[in-house]
């Protein structure tokens, strides 16, 4: 970064020669991390979801499937936004649909119920790491509103707010 | 050298940089006693402004003792005075500047190929911005190089301390400029959307100026408690309906002065479902900004009234109601604070303690605690309103 940073500098400003702390968190970097990861599976659901279908066994849903997928890339856009605690509860309520929608293709005959059972699995695995990001970030953002300071003692006028004037500028200004 | 530098979105570091140097014989260095973090950062901070590049050095509300001056300062500025520094810089030669148009200087800004591409016609430089405004390295370090330094300086007189003057770098001549540009008249009712620093002053400077009734709009507690205490009715827009608010307390005819003190990041809730649209379109980089409240000023606004904008927009606004705007005559005053127009009264009314800015400040901060209050102030946590850094 300090390479990047420097090379962007104009000629005699201050160039950056160790960096300190940043203000992103892990968090924040896993989040967006995850942000990524579900564009790029709704990428692929949009785009190969008759594949998809055929290796879980449900053919016929591909629709399904690209309505998931379209859902995973609204999710990865708020999760890299500024409001990515919602992205990532936005992708906690993703999961749970996925998760049902896996359950119900493990339970009928199905010949490929093994890869249903690897990617419910792999679900369940992201579920978690979703939730943890979430409420981790939810926490870190969190407003106690019921506890604010009160700052009607600070009215700003040391001699009181009578004094009414007209502003004086230059007679050149604005003109 | 610290300084706190944008590395992207929302990653700001306190970096050790080099030391500025004297480029110019205009130039000066100053050693920044007080810095602030101002509500415009923070949209530097979401990378909502072009052309933020890594490795630029963050703050544009910044004072300090000058260390060191060029040659061509011609004795204007010398060395040990304390000097506040206005964030527009300042050629005070160009047409613009003798207009008092400081911050459309046609001058400063170094990179004016990138600002009449994206502008049309170049804006003045101004500290710790986005390129199209020059890049100049910003303030929230423990140097700057101030080019234009004879011009682009408020001196400090004995006696007042930093947290008295730091303002007038920004948010005091903001929050000023914004009332001034209203033509305020003792009949009026001005409405001021924003109870956030630049929102505080114009309230401040919309009493000083002799408005019949101030009306603050927000919907933090705490917020709401300091417009109160200089006076301003308030209203909470989560408890009550902004608009049936203000036409009561207008006998049904709207204000005559409406100020935007928010700008580009109007908050976003389910009660306003256009900042719901306004949000999906900017995070999908469709619109640059969130113009809820130019829309509810041009309804609510009294026809032949005055819609006065401080706050923040950076590039396009979708949906706004211009046909409202152009059927009631509402006049539009806008722009960057032409600092250096405001600071002698503001200062002498300092002086004569008229007002005193230094009421604004709820958090006082080390330069390497600044990355995380950029967060501390961003999301509204321990009540907070105005950080100051002393780096």
């Amino acid at each position: 970064m300090n390479l990047v940073s420097n090379i962007t500098r104009s000629a005699g400003d201050p160039k950056v020669l160790k960096t300190g702390p940043s203000s992103l968190t892990g968090w924040d970097r896993l989040a967006r991390n995850l942000g990524w990861f579900g564009i790029g599976l709704g990428i692929a659901e949009l785009f190969a979801s008759r594949r998809m279908a055929r290796s879980l066994g449900m053919r016929g849903q591909e629709g399904l499937l690209r309505a998931y997928g379209a859902r995973e890339i609204m999710s990865g856009i708020l999760s890299l936004s500024i409001d990515r605690h919602i992205g990532l509860w936005s992708r906690v309520a993703g999961d749970v649909l996925d998760i049902a929608t896996l359950r119900r293709a493990m339970r009928r005959p199905n010949p490929r119920r093994d890869n249903v059972g690897l990617a419910l699995a792999m679900v369940l695995g992201v579920t978690v790491l979703d939730i943890l990001v979430a409420k981790s970030l939810s926490a870190s953002r969190a407003r106690n509103s019921r506890q604010w300071r009160d700052y009607s003692d600070r009215s700003g006028f040391p001699r009181g707010r009578q004094l009414q004037s007209q502003p004086q500028v230059p007679a050149a200004a604005g003109r | 050298m610290r300084a706190l530098v944008w590395h992207g979105k929302e990653d700001i570091r306190c970096d050790i940089v080099s030391d500025p140097e004297i480029e110019d014989p205009r130039d000066a260095i100053v050693r920044v006693t007080s810095c602030a973090i101002c509500g415009s950062d923070l949209h530097l901070f979401h990378n909502l402004v072009p052309a933020m590049l890594p490795g630029d050095i963050m703050g544009h509300e910044m004072m300090g003792e000058v260390v060191e001056v060029g040659s061509g300062v011609d004795g204007r500025l010398k060395k040990g005075e304390r000097i506040v520094i206005p964030f527009t810089i300042i050629c005070g030669e160009c047409d613009q500047c003798r207009r008092g148009n400081f911050s459309v200087c046609e001058r400063t800004n170094r990179k004016k190929n990138l600002a009449e591409k994206a502008f049309g016609h170049t804006t003045a430089g101004l500290f710790g911005y986005t390129h199209l405004t020059g890049g100049y390295p910003g303030g929230q370090a423990e140097y700057i190089r101030v080019p234009f330094a004879d011009t682009t300086h408020v001196k400090v007189p004995e006696g007042l301390t930093d947290e008295q003057v730091l303002f007038l770098g920004d948010i005091f001549p903001t929050g000023w400029q914004a009332a001034a540009q209203c033509d305020i008249e003792p009949t009026d009712t001005v409405a001021v959307w924003g109870c956030g620093p630049v929102g505080q002053m114009a309230i401040r400077s919309a009493v000083l100026l002799g408005a019949r009734q101030v009306v603050a709009i927000d919907h933090l507690p705490e917020r709401l408690s300091m417009a109160e205490a200089a006076g301003a009715i308030t209203i909470n827009f989560d408890q009550e309906s902004v608009v049936e608010r203000l036409n009561e307390l207008t006998h049904g005819k709207g204000p005559e002065k409406c100020i935007d003190a928010i700008g580009t990041e109007s908050h976003v809730s389910f009660g306003q479902p256009d900042t719901l649209y306004d949000r999906a379109k900017q995070m999908m980089l469709m619109e640059n900004d969130r113009p809820h409240v130019l829309r509810e000023m041009i309804y609510v606004c009294r026809p032949a009234g005055i819609i006065s904008i401080p706050g923040v927009y950076t590039g396009l606004v979708d949906k706004i109601p211009m046909g409202q705007a152009m059927n009631k005559g509402l006049t539009f005053r806008m722009g960057q604070t032409h600092v250096n127009r405001w600071t002698d009264d503001l200062l002498r009314r300092i002086e004569e303690g008229q007002i005193d800015p230094s009421f604004v400040i709820t958090h006082i901060a080390r330069l390497a605690d600044g990355p995380e209050m950029y967060k501390v102030f961003r999301d509204k946590q321990d009540s907070c309103i105005k950080v100051v850094l002393k780096p």
